[in-house]
């Protein structure tokens, strides 16, 4: 019997120097996944239209060709059975990772990732392991309207048992993922439909980047502004130009929701005094409300200069009319208005 | 199948159990007997907690099933299949019962209690405490075994209200697609909580339901061990050739309510005791030719073993509170 090729932890780079090679977003989401089903024949895929299609948003293109239908698995429209599947298949020692093809679709599967996924380690005495990953696109910004735009990360990050990963960057998503993939416990793994065209430098070769460490994505003294996903971006783009009026944000994306790696986020408020926190989900039982806690309940909150504030998607569906869906979710401007307006001290 | 070619069939199998196996097979239904009994006793008397789900009456299919499979074979199983745990392979009157009372040495440390019994060394994949719950998880237990290229097979089992549920239909059409090699028992006790199955379906048999699936369906007697016996054994035959899924139904009776709460308006005394007069373990002993004096013998070994269990459960320790993170992940 040959020895099964198996990816492990141990022989991965942590981090390394992300280089010079630029991909985008979706490609290196591509590159990770190709890159598991080859190093690790626990490894495979399944989901709508991932096979010849190559998935809704291209993030499969030609893996199916390349591995076969066995491992690039096209199912039926079936968000509870993919999901009871990867359950089943990581319970029975594989390492599937399942994609759903929007954010809002999840809503299928919950009883399996909710009462299955993240609770059967826990119900058997911590005698079991589901090693999967659900794969999502979450986000508005492409005029889907309320049924193609959710952003429901919060959901999950309210399940112990669960973890959640939001990568905002082509090199984080690679390293992510592929870490994610490596972890015993059931990752939801949420992408953004309005990253995936976003380039940025990764190193070819696999590497991980380790669930549960946040990210100082810009240094500055003035203020500490969190954010996740594509507002990671929009919190950068932010700080570009509240420089220029010599106001310095500190932009931290935390990566792993859960688990939170709130320690530089702490550091980061302890030296700011000023703390902003940015999301596109809804504002009422979001992350946000988390985040702001954990800064309250921390060392922190006596640096704390002013109120800590939240920027997040209204507590609304999302609408399909352009404008509206632009005013529905934190904008550029926005980010800054209320940027500056901490710093200055007006709130 | 006519009923006199059933019965030459079902005599064929008997004789392959001979005498001893036989008789083993009565004696782990009587234990079932005897640990539900008991469960429930102990409920009453405040010893153990929660609620439970009682298959008392059941017994012959949770024998049967398994004792058409292999050790290597997968379980997945609902909350009412105290049964199953104990038909299957390797499994231990002592972590069960131990887990009843909510005990460190129980099969899931206390953590799970009677609907979650999973013993995975075994590959019993545990049970579940959502109709269907575990059924879309076959799937992925017969993907695996078919990526594996084993011959192993998945039996998940659960009952007649579970066939209502979406997860089913899914579950039951990407086994199909797939051919994988998975066994779908429904087991029909006649009422989920208090629906009578007549009332919560239109088709006659729940078996029927596989032809949406171009799937073999077959309904059996769930009280005689050995007719379920050779329904699963046909089942797994045709998994481990690489066939696909079966659906079988096991047709029964839950004599117990639903759950410790159940006043049981739904139903006649009647009704119940007709059913009754089909006890799966009196039936199979008359069958097996056993006096009186020996099946008294055997039960009374039954609820001796049991009794034992309650004795290792009783002198086992807590779980220690601080342990109480364990287990969320790993």
């Amino acid at each position: 019997m040959t020895t099964p090729k198996l990816l492990s932890l141990e022989n991965l780079p942590v981090a390394p120097p992300a280089g010079t090679r630029e991909i985008t977003y979706v490609e290196a989401v591509r590159e990770a996944l190709r890159q598991a089903l080859t190093a690790d024949e626990r490894v495979f895929l399944m989901g709508e239209d991932i096979g010849v299609y190559g998935g809704a948003f291209g993030a499969t293109a030609g893996l199916a060709q390349e591995f076969g239908e066995g491992r690039v698995i096209d199912t039926p429209i079936s968000e509870a059975g993919i999901a009871g599947a990867c359950v089943g298949a990581a319970l029975a020692g594989m390492r599937p990772v399942g994609e759903i093809q929007f954010m809002d679709f999840v809503t299928l599967s919950m009883e399996q990732l909710v009462l299955q996924a993240a609770k059967i380690r826990f119900m058997f005495g911590g005698k079991a392991t589901v090693p999967m990953v659900l794969r999502m696109p979450g986000g508005s910004g492409t005029g889907a309207a309320a049924q193609h735009s959710e952003s429901l990360e919060n959901w999950f990050v309210h399940v112990p048992g669960l973890k959640v990963v939001m990568p905002s960057t082509p090199y984080d998503v690679k390293g992510l993922l592929l870490a994610a993939i490596l972890d015993d416990n059931p990752v939801i793994f949420v992408e953004h439909k309005l990253l995936y065209k976003t380039k940025g430098p990764v190193p070819e070769a696999p590497y991980v980047v380790p669930l549960g460490q946040s990210r100082v994505a810009r240094t500055g003294q003035h203020l500490t502004v969190i954010a996740t996903s594509l507002m990671v971006n929009r919190a950068l783009e932010a700080a570009q130009k509240l420089a220029g009026e010599g106001i310095e944000c500190e932009v931290i994306d935390p990566r792993t929701l859960n688990p939170l790696d709130e320690a530089p986020i702490v550091a980061s408020v302890k030296k700011t005094g000023r703390a902003l926190v940015v999301h596109e989900a809804v504002r009422t039982g979001g992350y946000g409300g988390e985040l702001v806690s954990r800064i309250v309940d921390s060392a922190a909150f006596d640096y704390l200069e002013a109120p800590v504030r939240r920027l997040t998607g209204l507590d609304i569906p999302i609408p399909y009319n352009r404008n509206l869906e632009a005013h529905a979710v934190p904008q550029v401007d926005a980010i800054v208005a209320e940027a500056r307006r901490l710093a200055r001290g007006e709130v | 199948m006519s009923r006199s070619t059933q019965s030459k069939k079902e005599a064929e199998h008997l004789a392959e159990w001979g005498a001893d196996g036989a008789r083993q097979k009565l004696g782990l239904m009587m234990l079932i007997r005897a640990f539900e009994e008991k469960a429930e006793e102990l409920f009453a008397l405040g010893r153990v907690h929660g609620t439970m789900h009682l298959s008392i009456g059941q017994e012959a299919t949770a024998v049967g099933a398994a004792s058409a499979l292999r050790r290597g074979d997968y379980l997945l199983n609902h909350h009412r299949g105290h049964g199953h745990c104990l038909a299957w392979f390797d499994s231990d009157v002592d972590a069960m019962m131990a887990e009843f009372m909510g005990k460190e040495t129980g099969y899931c440390r206390g953590r799970g209690g009677s609907m979650h019994i999973a013993n995975v060394e075994a590959n019993n994949l545990g049970a579940n405490g959502i109709v269907a719950g575990g059924v879309p998880i076959a799937v992925g237990v017969g993907l695996s075994i078919k990526m594996r290229q084993t011959d192993q097979v998945c039996m998940v089992n659960f009952g007649d209200g579970a066939s209502n549920e979406g997860a089913f239909h899914e579950s039951l059409n990407m086994a199909s697609i797939w051919k994988l090699p998975v066994i779908y028992l429904c087991e029909n006790n006649q009422y989920a909580m208090s629906m009578p199955v007549t009332k919560a379906m239109t088709v006659a048999q729940i078996s029927d339901r596989a032809a949406a699936y171009g799937i073999p369906g077959v309904t059996v007697d769930g009280n005689d061990p050995v007719a379920v016996y050779e329904a699963v054994a046909a089942a797994a035959a045709r998994a481990r050739a690489g066939q696909g899924p079966t659906l079988v139904e096991s047709q029964t009776y839950r004599w117990r309510g639903h759950s410790k709460s159940d006043k049981q308006a739904y139903r006649t005394r009647d009704e119940v005791k007709e059913w009754q007069q089909r006890d799966p373990i009196l039936r199979f002993a008359a069958r097996l030719g056993l006096s009186d004096a020996e099946r008294e013998a055997m039960r009374q070994a039954a609820v001796d073993r049991i009794n034992a269990a309650v004795a290792f459960a009783e002198a086992s320790p807590e779980p220690d509170v601080r342990t109480i993170m364990d287990g969320v992940y790993a």
